[in-house]
């Protein structure tokens, strides 16, 4: 099957303060195929975990939030459907079964006083009829997959019991439980130790290997982009700000708020070096500057383009977008001593 | 386990003793007594009375009489009615059933009711139903349970004739309808007030569990919203309920007697309010034990059900 399995067009969310709206979102647009993986970046409070809570429709519904725009999932039969526009039922046949999400803390994230092989075969029931027996009988299969020994025992533990990767893995086990064509990964890694993460990040690249789902992997860590992501969309204050292949946006950042990211990964291989940090805050999405967002921050600013509009998202080469009025001149000026080379 | 039923019971046991201790002393520290009783006898000479009074062992010291109840209760001798001369378990057994039966009636109402006010008011947070529930709640909690009795036999036994005034039953009555039409208003007066702290406590414990990070999982399943409110949420929220099951018995008791009396309820409540006039000290003393009792049955009851609910907790 060509074609994505999730498109995402101009998607802005805003949550209501007060009588006003506060922006969180603006504009996300995105395309994901199957089999690829997305990493979506940024700090916290860029929109990247609101961006996918909007995509699963887990927001709190209007009035409190505004959600704008289309997010168009391929169902099992080739029928498109929009997420954001489905009523909530509808949504609810997809949520789980086409699309599921796994989050950030594995921990909190298990209803504790059921056990989790019924946590697991839950979705199974609900999206596929089975009864009790059947499900559990497929939550046992699913709970080998993601690599938990001794299965048939796992089932009747309860979430207490298990340790957190465990947990993530029975989180991935509930994910994965009917085999949706788009997994949301919302900082799965984060809560865990670093030996257990990339045992997590290993697990989900070989389920993705096996069933072809398109992934999206929110993460605020540039070292897990580079081992999982195809292609990387870096946002900032609710913007995306650059996104394009994994390799060149990582390699020759185009906008300075990548850049910066890059930079500030701590390297082994750099001894002496300072810890390099972006000086500053995101900026408050209540008073929001009046240009480029990152503007007040960067160390490329100049009065004269950046503060007089927020810059649109420009082509800076193949399938590489950017969202900086002097990527261009940045990037010349850098031209004779790439930052990379720099460095070493 | 075992260890936690061995402590249980120990703890449970010196409770006992210290509330005999406390009750024992504060109903001999109140004026009067059994012999202000007999005293009003017409014709009772002071040697007559001090006569009465050693029979009954009422001229011997506090702490010796209180010993010399205590023991014979250790080989189940509760002592016999001042009034009646009936033994005290026979007298307080005969009207046990009729508070059971009360009590009964008014948490079943109060924790269907309140359960059910509770969580829909915290699915529908600051709806007009949640607004007005809460505002209820507040109401029946400031109103006193004597003066709602009142107010319920007033409007509906006496203005509209629906319900019966008071007592259990009509004698030549036997019907379940019959003893069901008579349960009616003091299973309401009684609940009234459990209704509001049973509805508040499920409100705040479903909110306490309504945005945690399993509740999004659950719906990020696509499970249908009540299957999400009730499997998910209630099944977490309901624990702490179980702990305020065993909290609220004291109250429930509390309520009971006021209630008995306004419905003139053929209970242990009732019992005790006459026989603490009368100053009958064994009946007094051992209803308030059965009472102890009773509690201490219930918190422990509650302890054991939420450990067996709850996976996580482990009892020992």
């Amino acid at each position: 099957m060509a074609g994505p399995v999730l498109e995402v067009r101009g998607l802005s969310v805003g949550f209501a303060d007060g009588r006003r709206t506060v922006p969180a979102v603006h504009e996300v647009a995105f395309t994901l195929h199957p089999g690829e993986t997305l990493a979506l970046v940024g700090e916290s409070g860029s929109g990247k975990s609101v961006t996918s809570l909007a995509l699963m429709r887990l927001l709190p519904p209007a009035p409190r939030t505004r959600v704008t725009g289309a997010a168009l999932l391929r169902g099992r039969d080739g029928t498109v459907h929009d997420l954001l526009a489905l009523p909530d039922a509808a949504v609810r046949a997809l949520r789980g079964d086409r699309i599921a999400m796994i989050f950030q803390e594995p921990m909190t994230s298990l209803n504790p006083v059921h056990r989790i092989g019924d946590q697991i075969a839950e979705s199974v029931r609900f999206h596929r009829g089975l009864d009790r027996h059947a499900a559990l009988k497929r939550a046992e299969g699913l709970i080998e997959r993601v690599g938990i020994p001794d299965a048939a025992r796992r089932l009747r533990a309860y979430p207490h019991e298990l340790s957190g990767g465990m947990r993530q893995r029975v989180m991935i086990a509930m994910a994965l439980a009917c085999d949706p064509a788009v997994l949301i990964a919302d900082e799965p890694t984060t809560a865990l130790d670093v030996t257990v993460q990339s045992q997590i990040l290993a697990l989900l690249k070989g389920l993705q290997r096996e069933t072809g789902m398109g992934l999206v992997f929110i993460t605020h860590n540039l070292g897990v982009v580079a081992e999982i992501a195809d292609r990387v969309m870096v946002m900032y204050a609710g913007r995306i700000v650059e996104s394009g292949g994994v390799v060149p946006v990582m390699t020759a950042p185009r906008m300075p708020y990548t850049a910066g990211l890059i930079a500030s990964v701590p390297r082994l291989d750099l001894k002496g070096g300072e810890m390099v940090s972006i000086p500053g805050t995101v900026p408050d999405p209540r008073a929001p500057p009046p240009g480029c967002a990152f503007a007040p921050r960067c160390p490329h600013r100049r009065p004269t383009p950046c503060d007089e509009a927020v810059p649109p998202l420009e082509a800076a080469g193949a399938g590489h977008d950017v969202r900086c009025r002097r990527w261009a001149e940045i990037a010349a000026a850098a031209a004779p001593r790439p930052a990379l080379e720099a460095r070493a | 386990m075992a260890r936690f039923l061995v402590s249980r019971l120990a703890q449970s046991l010196l409770l006992l003793v210290l509330v005999s201790v406390i009750g024992f002393g504060v109903l001999h520290l109140a004026p009067g007594g059994p012999m202000a009783q007999f005293a009003l006898v017409p014709g009772m000479s002071q040697a007559q009375l001090a006569e009465i009074a050693h029979a009954m062992g009422l001229d011997q010291p506090l702490p010796l009489q209180y010993w010399q109840w205590f023991s014979r209760l250790l080989v189940g001798d509760w002592g016999h009615s001042y009034r009646d001369a009936q033994p005290v378990l026979a007298v307080i057994a005969a009207r046990l059933p009729a508070t059971l039966e009360l009590m009964g009636a008014a948490i079943a109402l109060a924790v269907l009711t309140g359960v059910t006010v509770g969580v829909l008011g915290a699915v529908r947070r600051d709806s007009a139903f949640d607004v007005l529930s809460t505002a209820g709640a507040m109401v029946a909690l400031s109103i006193p349970t004597f003066w709602f009795g009142l107010v319920t036999i007033y409007v509906f036994s006496v203005k509209l004739g629906w319900l019966p005034a008071g007592s259990r039953a009509t004698v030549g009555d036997a019907s379940l309808w019959g003893y069901v039409h008579h349960l009616i208003a003091p299973a309401c007066v009684l609940a009234l007030v459990e209704v509001a702290v049973w509805s508040r406590y499920m409100r705040s414990a479903m909110l306490d569990v309504i945005d945690q990070d399993f509740v999004r999982t659950a719906r990020a399943k696509g499970l249908p919203e009540r299957r999400v409110v009730l499997h998910h949420v209630l099944r977490n929220a309901w624990l702490p309920m179980i702990t305020l099951a065993g909290l609220e018995l004291p109250t429930l008791l509390g309520g009971a007697l006021v209630t008995e009396t306004v419905f003139t309820w053929p209970g242990m409540g009732r019992l005790f309010l006459d026989s603490l006039g009368y100053r009958d000290y064994p009946v007094v003393m051992g209803i308030l034990m059965v009472s102890a009792l009773l509690v201490l049955i219930g918190s422990l009851m509650a302890d054991l059900v939420g450990a067996v609910v709850d996976p996580r907790v482990r009892l020992d």
